[in-house]
């Protein structure tokens, strides 16, 4: 009998502790979200059927510091897992029962097309062609393009500067929207280098192979935290990225269910922005944009 | 496949950037994996010892850990260069200790008679090595060589994350993120482009193997 009593005590204090872990991770997570009344949900809606089977599948970028980045505690951390929590929440779903699927860029629409996600909050700019595909709600966030450079640069103040200086040349991440973005600003297509992923175009920039790095300025800011004084942002943001949350085509009635969950929220919003990618120094208050018409 | 038909020109941009690397690096390794095949057969000890140095180095590196070592290793220590240079450079390194090793069965395959012959009718090492030997070896050395190269072209694709860009897997990746295009279409295309160099380069390895097909 003692034993047993002794381990349903271990068990209880475990849970005790597990409790308190992920109360202080996230910063969303601990703020009540207002839980719409589930019953209201129309019968044979997305919202209803998440709701009845308690779980949802999220994708989101394991990656990307800021917004969603998976670390050593397994879930994925950042602003659009924040975000996707908050919707989730409005569900009566909580954090446990989110299954969390790894969605890089290049196969986000797939991800919804295939049902594998039921919605994707990846630092996904909002566009026609990505329309035909899918749907969106929102946007959630807007971010810009900007240039980084090294902290001794004053030879480019900006992306017209680009032009004029073509042995300067810029990194991005290979087929990402940036690197499109700024081929308009480039002397010639071999002042572009590109790479896979961000933190090769940030060693580069470090060890002078390349003069620029750009992308949305969140991600900059990033780099420029952990830079410690070595890289600068120069020039306005030349660029708006409306970050939306993909979902499947035509479903607008979550599309409308996001998008008031997320006005209704705008605390949690906002707690959201600032324990995660708002927390780098320089970087702006978030505020929540107006969402476009559901279509 | 309207993917691949609307960005046709993209697509074949994208096929002359790898054919380009490919040929330059079909040529570099082809002429570094031999010497350092001569260097591994040679009577200089110390050449020998290099050459198998660099085989077992080069050979048990990952491709990626070399171009790493290129594209970011180099200019570490001050040596800048275009990231093109930098990636042929690692694809022609990575690939001539596979052709040394394909060259070297093919010499060993010759028998040691030819050798002394030509050694006994005063040939030096060069000259035995060009005029006898090789000549002997390469056709022995065709199938496997073609092997090394076939994989050589698809391997190619690597150097695409490593700032070398605008080849046809880097076009790839502009078409289904930047633009949205769907994943399956794209990548047959570049399935495509990719046996368009594999191929006709199969091909005319069996043109050559028959060609210099010997009787022994």
């Amino acid at each position: 009998m003692r034993t047993k009593a002794l381990i349903a005590l271990l068990a209880a204090g475990a849970l005790a502790l597990a409790g308190c872990g992920s109360d202080s991770t996230g910063g969303s997570t601990s703020d009540p979200v207002k839980s719409v009344d589930t019953s209201t949900f129309e019968a044979g809606s997305t919202m209803a059927k998440l709701a009845a089977a308690g779980t949802i599948k999220i994708g989101t970028k394991f990656d990307q510091p800021g917004f969603g980045l998976k670390g050593l505690s397994g879930a994925p951390e950042g602003f659009d897992v924040d975000v996707a929590k908050i919707i989730a929440g409005a569900m009566g779903i909580s954090a446990d029962n989110i299954e969390w699927v790894e969605t890089p860029s290049k196969v986000r629409e797939e991800v919804i097309e295939q049902g594998k996600a039921d919605m994707v909050v990846a630092t996904y700019t909002i566009n026609d062609k990505r329309k035909e595909r899918i749907s969106f709600a929102g946007p959630y966030y807007v971010a810009g393009q900007q240039l980084m450079v090294a902290a001794d640069d004053n030879t480019i103040t900006g992306p017209e500067s680009l032009k004029d200086n073509p042995d300067v040349k810029v990194c991005s991440v290979v087929g990402s929207t940036p690197a499109e973005n700024i081929k308009q600003y480039l002397a010639n297509d071999s002042q572009l280098v590109t790479f896979d992923i961000y933190d090769k175009c940030a060693s580069a920039l470090r060890n002078k192979q390349v003069g620029v790095v750009t992308t949305d300025n969140v991600i900059l800011l990033g780099f420029v935290a952990e830079s410690d004084g070595g890289f600068k942002l120069v020039g306005d943001q030349f660029t708006d990225e409306p970050y939306g949350i993909g979902i499947e085509k035509g479903d607008t009635a979550f599309c409308e269910f996001i998008n008031t969950t997320l006005k209704d929220n705008e605390e949690a919003y906002n707690q959201a922005w600032a324990s995660t990618a708002g927390a780098v120094e320089g970087a702006a208050a978030a505020t929540l944009p107006p969402a476009d018409a559901c279509a | 496949m309207d993917a691949v038909t609307e960005n046709f020109d993209l697509f074949l941009s994208g096929y002359w950037t790898s054919l380009k690397i490919c040929l330059i690096a079909l040529i570099g390794s082809l002429v570094i994996g031999t010497i350092i095949a001569a260097f591994r057969v040679s009577p200089v000890a110390p050449l020998r010892w290099a050459g198998t140095t660099y085989v077992t180095m080069v050979r048990n590196a990952p491709l990626t850990v070399l171009l790493f070592f290129f594209a970011f290793g180099l200019p570490e220590i001050g040596i800048r260069g275009s990231y093109w240079l930098f990636g042929i450079s690692a694809l022609i390194i990575y690939t001539s200790a596979f052709v040394c090793e394909a060259l070297r069965a093919g010499i060993n395959s010759v028998s040691s008679g030819q050798a002394e012959a030509a050694r006994a009718i005063g040939l030096p090492f060069v000259a035995t090595l060009r005029e006898v030997i090789l000549p002997q070896a390469f056709r022995t050395s065709v199938p496997p060589l073609g092997s090394v190269l076939i994989a050589m072209f698809k391997n190619s694709a690597v150097l695409g994350a490593f700032g070398v860009g605008g080849d046809l897997f880097s076009v790839s990746e502009t078409l289904t993120s930047a633009r949205g295009y769907a994943a399956t279409p794209v990548l047959v295309g570049v399935a495509v482009g990719y046996l368009l160099i594999t191929l006709p380069a199969g091909a005319f390895l069996a043109f050559l193997e028959r060609k210099t097909a010997i009787l022994r």
